[in-house]
């Protein structure tokens, strides 16, 4: 039973990770409905920014996490502004292309020797690792602060798209871009806030990462990007609480196949209970079912 | 077209112009004009060519987006790999294998198919992805019940059995039977159902039937590739049929162009080439770069021709007549 909830435990921690990830992938597609590939991407460059911040400039880690933050932040609106918004109007595949276009572009870019290096590189933990004992279950101080700071930055998001005025509009454009700018919202500039507060966040669960599994390297954001997309969609993507519950769901089962079944295993049944979701319920588990119209 | 005397019609120049220039191809290379290593190119040119007509088939042409095309060349290479291993090598285990990568590409693709082209585009598109993962773990994990597969260490102990000839044979009768099916009224009901599922099912064409058939032919395209590739490298490794492969032939067939065959022969072979050649001339200092300049062009090329290179047409001989005459 103990080892059950330590490895609840930790599929909560690898969840609430994908959950940063996931909502910039929900929150772009629910606009746009594009599906960004480069975010994974980003979400390296967060934990690079953290490590950089952390490792050669000396800053504290609450610091590091919003210097990753905004580096991504700006990263993501400079790839919306210069790859994806030239293309707003074309077919969609043509920005599909792109957005893998950009993903490799990142990825190969960083792993040149002048940038980040093809090298991994071990994270840097700003102080030593303690461990309470709850009840047969430990829990270590990183556990405890990839849930706290994942929990307030969902929080805080729910806030901002339910609360603000910037949000109420995000939510508009998600609805109907054509009249969103009949009633004056200025849709462009809602896009690239949205790829902004996405990337932020991605960046944020970057530095979490790092934070929890000590390594990272340019290649790191492929496999937890494409997770964290899956869980999108198995939460109903566009849908913020989808996102995040999605995201649980698809750590908690990776880390049970991990522990009970096999770890080279665990991709399969990850992208197989995607399958099933899909199948039974196309739209995600939060999703409304759409009718087709023609 | 009532002149007195009988021309040639494009399709029989084209013909001669591909004998021709396949006898030219031919002769420099067993001449030794072409080095071995270009001639491996330039079959690896012709397998993707062969993948990617199939990805055109299932995309381009029926219009269901598939992110996992290379678990199906994967299939296609593991499946023909085990035949010719086991029967040992020959011209005829090579047939068999060939045979058998595209049946059980093709049938593993019509009982995925069944079920999953229910789903719509992005939602398609991220099911095959799935799939193709999944795929790639199997591989991986292979050598638990086919030691001989090998698992992620690779499989090895595949004769030499294809060349550039066999490649073009198959290329070339890949590229036929494309034309004459798009070209036929099974065609048509394809891209009826790529263009509106729902009109097309108004007018009485069964989308369920016409869908899974474009999706099955298609991966057999890439199971038969995948056969080609497994006896012209001699070795495969899972790493080779992984999701970043599927978006390989993805590009290729969305740079030439969505549903132009003319479109995806070209694109494959300059992909390949521009691949290759930005490697031999590019110095050794910077070959890193030749990585980041190759997902620049895609980029440049979607956002100034999104399109693609044909944009849906074709050369004028792969047309059939009656759309000929009206061009």
């Amino acid at each position: 039973m103990s080892y059950f909830l330590q490895q609840l435990i930790n599929g909560l921690q690898l969840g609430f990770v994908y959950a940063l990830i996931a909502l910039g992938y929900t929150m772009v597609y629910g606009i746009v409905k594009l599906i960004n590939f480069a975010h994974g991407d980003v979400f390296m460059v967060g934990a690079y920014l953290g490590f950089f911040a952390m490792a050669n400039w000396a800053l504290p880690f609450p610091v590091a996490i919003l210097v990753a933050m905004v580096g991504c932040a700006v990263l993501g609106m400079v790839i919306e502004r210069l790859a994806y918004k030239p293309l707003r109007n074309a077919p969609r595949i043509s920005a599909l292309i792109t957005a893998m276009g950009v993903s490799l572009f990142i990825e190969n870019f960083t792993n040149l020797n002048f940038v980040f290096g093809p090298a991994p590189r071990a994270f840097p933990r700003p102080f030593a690792v303690r461990t309470f004992n709850l009840g047969g279950v430990s829990i270590t101080n990183i556990t405890v602060i990839v849930f706290g700071v994942s929990i307030l930055l969902m929080v805080a998001l729910t806030w901002f798209v339910n609360s603000t005025k910037t949000g109420r509009a995000m939510r508009a454009v998600s609805m109907d871009k054509d009249t969103s700018r009949l009633m004056g919202i200025d849709v462009d500039r809602i896009i690239t806030i949205t790829f902004g507060i996405g990337s932020a966040l991605a960046g944020a669960g970057g530095v979490l990462f790092g934070f929890a599994y000590p390594q990272i390297q340019p290649l790191m954001g492929i496999m937890p990007g494409l997770k964290a997309f899956v869980a999108a969609v198995l939460g109903g993507i566009g849908i913020i609480p989808g996102a995040m519950l999605g995201a649980v769901i698809m750590g908690v089962v990776e880390t049970f196949t991990s522990a009970y079944v096999s770890s080279t295993l665990r991709d399969a049944v990850a992208f197989g209970v995607l399958i099933i979701v899909l199948l039974v319920r196309p739209t995600g588990i939060l999703g409304r079912p759409g009718r087709e119209k023609v | 077209m009532t002149g007195t005397r009988r021309r040639l019609s494009p399709g029989w120049l084209a013909l001669i112009v591909t004998v021709l220039a396949y006898a030219a191809l031919q002769t420099l290379m067993s001449t030794k004009v072409i080095n071995p290593y270009w001639q491996q190119v330039a079959g690896l040119a012709g397998i993707m060519a062969v993948s990617a007509l199939g990805l055109n088939l299932v995309y381009g042409y029926t219009g269901q987006f598939s992110l996992g095309h290379a678990a199906f060349y994967g299939i296609g290479a593991y499946a023909s790999a085990l035949v010719t291993r086991s029967l040992g090598p020959s011209i005829w285990t090579l047939l068999l294998g060939i045979a058998a990568g595209a049946v059980i590409a093709g049938l593993v693709a019509f009982l995925i198919g069944l079920p999953i082209l229910r789903l719509r585009s992005d939602y398609l598109a991220i099911a095959t992805l799935g799939f193709g993962i999944i795929m790639k773990v199997l591989f991986d994990n292979s050598d638990a019940v086919i030691p001989m597969m090998g698992g992620s260490a690779g499989m090895t102990g595949i004769a030499r059995l294809t060349n550039f000839a066999w490649v073009f044979v198959f290329a070339l009768g890949a590229t036929v039977v494309l034309r004459n099916l798009v070209f036929s009224s099974v065609g048509r009901a394809l891209v009826s159902v790529r263009e509106d599922e729902l009109a097309a099912e108004a007018v009485g064409i069964n989308t369920t039937k016409y869908k899974t058939l474009g999706f099955t032919l298609g991966c057999m395209y890439a199971g038969v590739a995948g056969a080609l590739y497994a006896h012209l490298y001699a070795y495969l490794n899972p790493f080779n049929f992984d999701f970043l492969k599927s978006i390989d032939v993805l590009l290729v067939v969305v740079l030439g162009g969505l549903g132009s065959i003319s479109g995806t022969l070209v694109a494959a072979v300059a992909w390949t080439f521009l691949l290759e050649g930005l490697r031999v001339a590019l110095p050794a200092s910077i070959q890193d770069w030749r990585m980041v300049i190759y997902p620049l062009v895609m980029v440049v090329f979607m956002i100034f021709r999104p399109g693609g290179l044909f944009s849906g047409t074709e050369f004028g001989f792969l047309k059939p007549r009656s759309a000929r005459r009206r061009t």
